[in-house]
């Protein structure tokens, strides 16, 4: 079985740089800062594959670099170096000039124009937040959100955009009858929800999560982690999950990464990382597990 | 089917000053296709830990873990890729722990339909009747098949745990004391389940607290010291 995206060496570096920066920092110094020139290493070499439909979760501190590397592969932010490549079978329409014959994967999909890569994002990706202010316009009516995702999608026909946004709010347990209320209206859970419908509204291939339970109360978080549980299923969906919630990656993901400092420090199936874990850190955030 | 050879596992506490902790070692055997081999020795030998490598929970720290499997054909379990990994485990190899742990929030009869539905490519229907199947063999009430195995007593727990590992018929499956938690009448249930396992051909490692259920089942017996 081959990967659906190969990612390679992604780094991000913020600041100008200097030829000390790679040496002064990562998890052996615990520090992404780099002591001669000030920049900040927030990815530093991070490689991985993610197969179809497969729940890999990234765990880590806070500043270990797990949000920065969703940004990067949702083309949100520019990487400083790097490769991801996509599988071939993950091709859902024609955009010329990303797979040049012979090979089964795409040309490196960070020397793209922004054009083609909201073209990709919007045909294979969906992301959900920590925090619903950045998914979600908080004036617009949910149903509203939701269209705007699928415009970008290249629908056009308002019915049918209708339609699916009512369908995606019900498998999402959003009450339709308040499809055209703004989210400032619902609460936490509520608006996560309706950030869960809008990312599988174009029926995303690759679903990234960022942290999306934090913050919601128990019993709420529950219902976003059942609900993601069922959808990945039904979608058939490969997911990033990042969290620093163990509990959470246990539950959704068979496979798991470790981060530090920018650098991926560990990775295994997750009852390995969670039972054996090999590095400082790991063992140290293991330990540390309420 | 499946041979260790000189395996062991050693733990490094970074955080406890580098402490190092011999957890098992020199462990060889080999089991034969259709097989049972039990693993005896005191608490604390490392038992659960050679279960544990082979079914790499934790990663062998030396030797090798060669395992003929139905897909891949011959791997070294100790230095497999992770994806492939939990290939082997999804469809050939599955694992009875000591304590039920599973997914919160899912009934009893779907924990244990839904390893039948991923892996067997049956019908619900199908999946149903033989959980209900089981679940009835093992006398686990039907009022509960629809609670949450959480709030379950430790035998029933038990009783899903092995349900559940045994529903979508494992070629392989590694059994760290099933019937510890057990009364007689349910462990004799359980012999009878593994034992009609086995005609179908399934390989088996189990641990047994008792030595001479160990002895009864197992067609082999391998000394761990």
């Amino acid at each position: 079985m081959e990967p659906l995206i190969r990612i390679r060496n992604l780094s991000k570096r913020f600041g100008d740089g200097c030829i000390r920066c790679l040496e002064s920092t990562g998890p052996q110094h615990d520090t992404n800062l780099c002591s001669c020139c000030g920049s900040v290493m927030a990815c530093n070499n991070v490689s991985f594959d993610l197969f179809h439909n497969e729940a890999l979760g990234v765990v880590g501190e806070s500043g270990s670099g797990k949000s920065t590397l969703v940004r990067l592969l949702h083309f949100e932010w520019e990487a400083s170096g790097g490769c991801v490549e996509l599988h071939q079978s993950a091709w859902p329409c024609n955009l010329p000039g990303i797979f040049t014959g012979g090979s089964d994967y795409s040309c490196n999909l960070l020397g793209l124009s922004h054009f083609q890569k909201r073209q990709l994002r919007n045909a294979l990706m969906g992301i959900v937040y920590q925090n619903p202010h950045i998914g979600l316009r908080m004036h617009v009516s949910s149903g509203g959100n939701i269209a705007e995702r699928l415009l970008g999608a290249g629908w056009r026909h308002i019915g049918r955009m209708r339609h699916r946004s009512s369908e995606l709010l019900e498998k999402t347990e959003i009450p339709v009858a308040r499809m055209d209320e703004p989210p400032c209206n619902f609460s936490g859970g509520m608006q996560q929800r309706v950030q869960i419908a809008k990312a599988l509204s174009n029926n995303p291939l690759i679903l990234f999560l960022d942290e999306v339970t934090t913050g919601l109360d128990l019993s709420v978080q529950a219902r976003a982690l059942d609900l993601i549980r069922n959808l990945r299923s039904e979608f058939n969906l490969s997911m990033l999950v990042v969290s620093h919630d163990l509990g959470v990656i246990n539950l959704l993901c068979q496979r798991t990464m470790v981060m530090k400092s920018g650098h991926v420090v560990e990775s295994g199936l997750t009852d390995q990382i969670l039972q054996d874990p090999q590095h400082r850190y790991t063992q140290l955030l293991v330990a540390s597990q309420l | 089917m499946i041979t260790v050879d000189n395996l062991s596992k050693n733990f490094t506490l970074h955080i406890l000053n580098e402490k190092k902790i011999e957890a098992c070692r020199g462990i060889s055997f080999n089991v034969p296709q259709g097989g049972f081999l039990g693993l005896l020795g005191p608490s604390g030998v490392g038992k659960s830990t050679v279960l544990k490598c082979l079914y790499r929970t934790y990663l062998a720290s030396g030797g090798a873990i060669h395992y003929n499997s139905a897909t891949y054909g011959m791997v070294d379990l100790a230095t497999l890729p992770d994806r492939a990994v939990i290939d082997i485990r999804d469809r050939e190899m599955g694992y009875v722990s000591q304590f039920l742990k599973v997914i919160p929030r899912v009934s009893a009869i779907d924990v244990i339909m839904e390893p039948i539905l991923a892996r067997n490519g049956v019908t619900r229907d199908v999946a149903r009747k033989r959980t209900i199947g089981l679940l009835e063999r093992l006398r686990i009430p039907s009022h509960l098949f629809d609670a949450y195995p959480a709030t379950f007593s430790g035998g029933e727990q038990q009783r899903i745990n092995i349900a559940r590992a045994v529903s979508w018929k494992p070629r392989l499956l590694l059994l760290d004391e099933p019937t510890a938690s057990l009364d007689k009448y349910s462990v004799g249930v359980v012999l009878e389940i593994l034992k009609e396992l086995r005609e179908e051909g399934a390989t088996m490692i189990g641990i047994f607290h008792d030595t001479g259920l160990l002895e009864s089942v197992t067609d082999s017996v391998y000394h761990v010291c």
